[in-house]
Formats: structure tokens, C-alpha cells, sequence
């Protein structure tokens, strides 16, 4: 439903502008350009996308997931102190959090569903709700491949050498977006 | 050093899985399937909101409203070309990968204004739908500091883009 507003919006503007501006005849031909670029931008990110869903699928097989989530554990016992006692919800959320490291939305959201309906008790939200929901709108992606699936869609050359820049903004925003947080925690008693 | 990650992640997560007797081939060929499906459930809004976001270039009104919002952008050093994709991105991915991509094609990929869409893209999530899936799905209905907290992470996120960018890949 939000779609249909934010959609029928963009366009109303967009004849509203055309007229005050007078460019009605480029909006009328941006119409056909744009749903072109669409069909050209999903056809020329379709190689990118299923060469990294597949690495990503070698990477479960591998047992890279469960690296990654005991080299996270000490940090996880901290933010979410709950794992320390009930070993179920350690799992998924470590689950959760790896599959976002490694970009696998679509794995992501039921193994965070599962852990976010073990924090819960009742309809308010727990202080380790607020923070595991923070941490999934944040987004922490160790490569970020639909946007490098992008880039090179449109003729980059390195898609990847945005990586460090990544890297560092995400781990900011997650860890900064934690802690505010925990400091509204503090404040904000249910 | 970059040049060396991808092709190095790729051998050794294959070199790894092969290493515990995992058929890695086929993991990796089921993989690039879901992706291939991944693409086809995407295509349709892909098309329907890049011609959405053609029109608001066309018309004009894209830059009126980077223009009204440039001076907020300018105090905190992010470009104000980037104004339609900090609005829609916390409300639909859809909406702004075909921002992104629109904004990538017009500056170029590798301009600062393309990099710091492609780093605001790759950093910062879909916040709001995140947030009703899982309150939904947890049955929360008072959800308290979670959205201003949220907000506050997507805005570090589009602040540390346009820093990131300027340290990274200095003009």
C-alpha cells in the first residue's frame, strides 16, 4: 500500500514540475527511457548477482557461517546478554548476524524472526529487541554484492574498491545505532 | 589489494567446502539459482520505479529537491545530488537500488556523487520494513526507542558514506 502512494506521488510531482518548468515533452519520453534502463539494469546485474548467491551458498557448505559466529560470540554475549544462559537463541542469533554479514537477506530474516520471538515477552519491546532490530536495520555486510552488481552493470571496472568505505561506514553505523540504544534503554522505561 | 579479495573469497570458500567433502559445485550452482530467481522477483519494481524515477528527473524535480534540502545536506557534508536516495532509502530497496542506479549512471560509477550512492546503498537497509516485519512477525506493539534509534544508525550511515568517500578516494 505504501508503494502505490510513494508511485502515484513521484508522478503527480513529476507533472506538476513538468508543467511549471515546461519540459513536458522529456517527461513524456523519461517514461519509456526509465522502464528500458530497468530491463538493461536487471539484465546486466543477473551474471553478478547469481555468481555471489552461489559463492554465498559454497560459503554455508564451507562452515564459514560458523567461524564467523565464534569469533562473534564474546561480542554477542555483551549485546545481548540473554545468549549467555538460553543456548537456542544464541544460535539464531548468530545465525542471523552471519547470514548479514555475508549478505544473504533472504536467510537472514527468519533465523532474526525466530530469535526476536524468544527476546519478546510481551507486546513491549525488550531492551535486547530494540537492540537485535537496530543491528538488522543497520545492515553490517562484509561485501556488499548487489551494490557491486550494480557498478560494474554500468561499466565499473573495480565494483569492489568501494569495499573499505563500506566497511567502515557500516560498522559505524551498526555500532553507533547500538549504542544509542542501549543509552535510550536507559532512559526510555517502558 | 582489493583486486585480490573477490577472486581469493571465491577460491577459498570453494577450496574450504571442498575440504569437508562438500559436493561444492552443486551448492554453488543451487546458489546461483536462487540468485537468477532473486533477479526475477526484483525486475518488475526494478522497471516500474527506475521509469518513476526518470519522470522526476525529467520534470525537474529532482533538483528542486536537492536544492531545497542542500543546505541541511552542505552542514553535514553529504552531496546533495544524494537527496532522493537518503529519502526513499529507509522506506523501499527497490525504490532505492533504482535511485542508486540512476544516480551511478548519470554522475558515473566511479564519480564521488556514484561512489558515495554505492556506499549509502551498501551500508544501510530497508529500516522501516525491517521493522515491521519483525515486530510484526514478534507481535510488538509497543515498539518504543527502535525507530529513533534505527534513524539514527541510517543517518551515521549517510553521513559515513560521504566521509568515507572524501578519505577513500580523495578528488
Amino acid at each position: 500500500m505504501v508503494m502505490s502512494w510513494i508511485w502515484t506521488g513521484i508522478v503527480g510531482i513529476s507533472i506538476l514540475f513538468a508543467i511549471i518548468n515546461g519540459s513536458g515533452g522529456t517527461l513524456a519520453s523519461a517514461i519509456m527511457q526509465g522502464a528500458q534502463a530497468g530491463v538493461t539494469l536487471g539484465v546486466s546485474m543477473a551474471g553478478s548477482i547469481c555468481l555471489w548467491s552461489g559463492a554465498a551458498a559454497v560459503m554455508e557448505a564451507a562452515g564459514i557461517t560458523g567461524m564467523l559466529s565464534a569469533f562473534l560470540k564474546p561480542l554477542m554475549n555483551r549485546v545481548f546478554p540473554s545468549t549467555r544462559t538460553d543456548t537456542i537463541l544464541s544460535q539464531k542469533l548468530s545465525a542471523n548476524i552471519c547470514a548479514n554479514f555475508l549478505g544473504l537477506g533472504n536467510a537472514a530474516t527468519p533465523m532474526g524472526i525466530q530469535a526476536a520471538r524468544r527476546l519478546k515477552q510481551d507486546d513491549t519491546a525488550t531492551d535486547e529487541l530494540c537492540r537485535l532490530i537496530v543491528l538488522n536495520t543497520a545492515s553490517i555486510q562484509l561485501l556488499p554484492t548487489n551494490v557491486a552488481a550494480v557498478r560494474s552493470a554500468l561499466g565499473c571496472q573495480s565494483p569492489f574498491d568501494i569495499l573499505p568505505a563500506v566497511w567502515v561506514t557500516s560498522f559505524l553505523s551498526a555500532g553507533l545505532g547500538v549504542t544509542a540504544a542501549w543509552l535510550l534503554g536507559k532512559v526510555w522505561k517502558p | 589489494m582489493t583486486d585480490y579479495i573477490v577472486p581469493l573469497v571465491l577460491f577459498l570458500s570453494m577450496a574450504l567446502a571442498l575440504g569437508k567433502k562438500e559436493n561444492a559445485y552443486d551448492h554453488m550452482l543451487c546458489g546461483a539459482a536462487e540468485g537468477l530467481r532473486l533477479i526475477v522477483s526484483i525486475l518488475p519494481a526494478l522497471i516500474l520505479l527506475l521509469s518513476a524515477v526518470h519522470m522526476l528527473q525529467a520534470s525537474g524535480a529532482a533538483e528542486e529537491i536537492s536544492r531545497l534540502l542542500s543546505p541541511v545536506f552542505a552542514r553535514f557534508g553529504i552531496p546533495p545530488e544524494t537527496a532522493l536516495l537518503v529519502l526513499v532509502r529507509p522506506l523501499s530497496g527497490s525504490a532505492a537500488l533504482a535511485v542508486g542506479a540512476d544516480l551511478m549512471a548519470r554522475y558515473g560509477v566511479d564519480s564521488a556523487v556514484g561512489r558515495t550512492a554505492a556506499v549509502m546503498l551498501g551500508s544501510t537497509e530497508t529500516t522501516f520494513y525491517t521493522i515491521s516485519v519483525y515486530f510484526g512477525a514478534a507481535g510488538i506493539q509497543k515498539t518504543r526507542y527502535t525507530i529513533p534509534a534505527a534513524l539514527f544508525a541510517d543517518f551515521v550511515g549517510f553521513f559515513m558514506a560521504s566521509w568515507t568517500v572524501r578519505l577513500f578516494f580523495p578528488a
